[in-house]
């Protein structure tokens, strides 16, 4: 058959000659190999000490954002949660009360906001989809944990803190 | 043998067997160690400072695992085995002089523990003895996998002992004697026995890893292969006395490298510093330096080990009876010719 590819690689076996079949030459060179990289310098990073540094555009963990003047930017219109492919986000929307404009944005806020971490792909189309800038994806790696239920984070992990604190 | 000398060679003992067992903790430590430099890694540094303390914790766990004997598994040999193993790796350590009489008040003390003029049969007996605790517990465990490391472990041993034999009768030839004490007297200063016999040196030392099972003939136990080899059905301490076993194998037949080959505590102008330093401290000079080089031989232990890849076990079997066998029967012949014609 024609290749499709005009490349190729004729591969042969030549038998070893005698210093290849001596092994030690082999052997010696190896040693030297290995030991170069005795005192090279150690790659790893010691993890919870050191942190590598993430990238510009890296997705960790979410937060849910207040606006200038610290109130909750989310009014619970439910856009994350129909564009989550991993299905991660429920809310409840409650209206707002008399009394509480300085605590959100709209006359409609998120009472109840959950992420399942575990299904979450952090794929970032919540926060795409978010037509008020209220969520994104600017935490850090999402820790571990021992309960399946300890994954599901409220609104007391997502929201960000309030600005004057 | 006066009261006397008995306690004293009691004590001696008793620090030598210490030694051996530190030694053999730390290399574990030092096995990881080295093996992360060679890698590019850090290696364990967590338990202690530098991770000092790794050894005791990995004794402490491998104390409180649970001990299995399997059900169908012959339970006294089952626990021989791994005893045998530790205890023929401890009792290479006895005819090996540590260093030279030693002045303590006014009592001379020699440093070894039993100066027998066949030191060096010994050292094969017990060698030899060693493949018991191998064969021993690989058998009782009633595993396929068992017993196919026991059988890897029985023929590599026997076929790498022959060319260990024949590779120390041209150092005897040179020296004329049996006796351990003498052979290391006889390096003084710096007329090592390896400027000598570089070759038969080198037979040796390979023989020595294959002894020793470590790579690159670690076929008796190669994890990818054989799922642990002899010990798959040990757990527990019985798991560590194997393990220990091979890190006192290595240390012994360090010393014993050291002082067939590289003038045991000898090093050159140690006749200056006897006279510079008096009798107590001079030859503990000379037990640093033999530990020193013991040290140097089992870093070249790690280093082979984390350079080299496992010989399939036909090139196992090839090397041993059809290159290292003719190779020391020649350097018998040669330093035969060499000592009688020039």
């Amino acid at each position: 058959m024609e290749s499709l590819s005009n490349k190729r690689k004729l591969i042969e076996s030549k038998p070893l000659n005698f210093w290849e079949r001596a092994y030690l030459p082999a052997i010696i060179s190896g040693l030297s190999i290995t030991m170069k990289h005795f005192f090279r310098k150690p790659v790893t990073i010691s993890y919870p000490e050191e942190k590598r540094e993430f990238s510009e555009n890296f997705r960790g963990m979410h937060s849910l954002k207040r606006d200038e003047n610290g109130k909750e930017r989310c009014t619970a219109c439910g856009l994350c949660a129909l564009s989550c492919p991993a299905e991660a986000i429920t809310m409840t929307a409650a209206e707002r009360q008399k009394g509480e404009e300085h605590l959100y944005r709209e006359e409609k806020y998120a009472a109840v906001y959950e992420i399942n971490m575990l299904r979450c792909i952090f794929c970032g189309l919540c926060e795409e989809a978010c037509p008020k800038e209220a969520i994104y994806l600017d935490g850090d790696i999402v820790p571990a944990d021992y309960l399946r239920k300890d994954f599901i984070y409220g609104k007391d992990k997502l929201v960000e803190a309030p600005l004057n604190q | 043998m006066e009261l006397g000398d008995i306690i004293i060679k009691f004590i001696l003992v008793v620090i030598i067997f210490a030694i051996s067992l530190v030694v053999a903790m730390y290399s574990t430590y030092a096995e990881r160690k080295i093996a992360a430099f060679f890698q590019d890694r850090i290696g364990p540094n967590r338990a202690g400072p530098w991770g000092l303390l790794q050894p005791l914790c990995d004794g402490a766990k491998m104390f409180l695992k649970e001990e299995i004997i399997p059900t169908n598994a012959s339970a006294f040999l089952f626990i021989a085995g791994p005893s045998l193993a530790i205890l023929t790796a401890c009792l290479g350590s006895a005819v090996i002089p540590w260093g030279q009489n030693i002045q303590i008040g006014s009592r001379v003390v020699e440093l070894q523990v039993a100066d027998i003029n066949v030191g060096v049969l010994y050292i094969f007996g017990v060698v030899s003895l060693g493949v018991y605790g191998v064969m021993i517990g690989g058998w009782a465990s009633n595993n396929k996998y068992s017993l196919l490391g026991a059988i890897r472990a029985a023929s590599q041993n026997i076929s790498y002992e022959i060319s260990m034999g024949l590779s120390i009768i041209a150092l005897l030839m040179l020296t004329g004697t049996l006796s351990l004490r003498e052979l290391a007297a006889q390096q003084h200063d710096w007329h090592w026995n390896v400027l000598r016999q570089p070759l038969g040196f080198l037979l040796f030392i390979v023989c020595a890893f294959a002894e020793t099972n470590r790579t690159p003939f670690d076929l008796p136990e190669c994890e990818t292969e054989l799922v642990g080899g002899y010990h798959t059905e040990y757990s527990s301490m019985k798991l560590g006395f194997y393990l220990f076993a091979e890190y006192i194998n290595m240390f012994i037949s360090s010393a014993v490298m050291a002082t067939l080959y590289w003038g045991g505590y000898n090093y050159p102008g140690m006749d200056w510093v006897l006279v510079h330093t008096g009798p107590t401290i001079g030859p503990l000079i000379g037990v640093a330096v033999l530990f020193a080089k013991i040290f140097l031989f089992i870093f070249f232990f790690m280093w082979v080990r984390w350079t080299i890849p496992r010989f399939r076990y036909d090139q196992l079997m090839d090397l041993g009876w059809k290159v290292l066998i003719p190779l020391a029967i020649a350097n018998i012949v040669l330093t035969g010719l060499i000592s009688n014609y020039l």
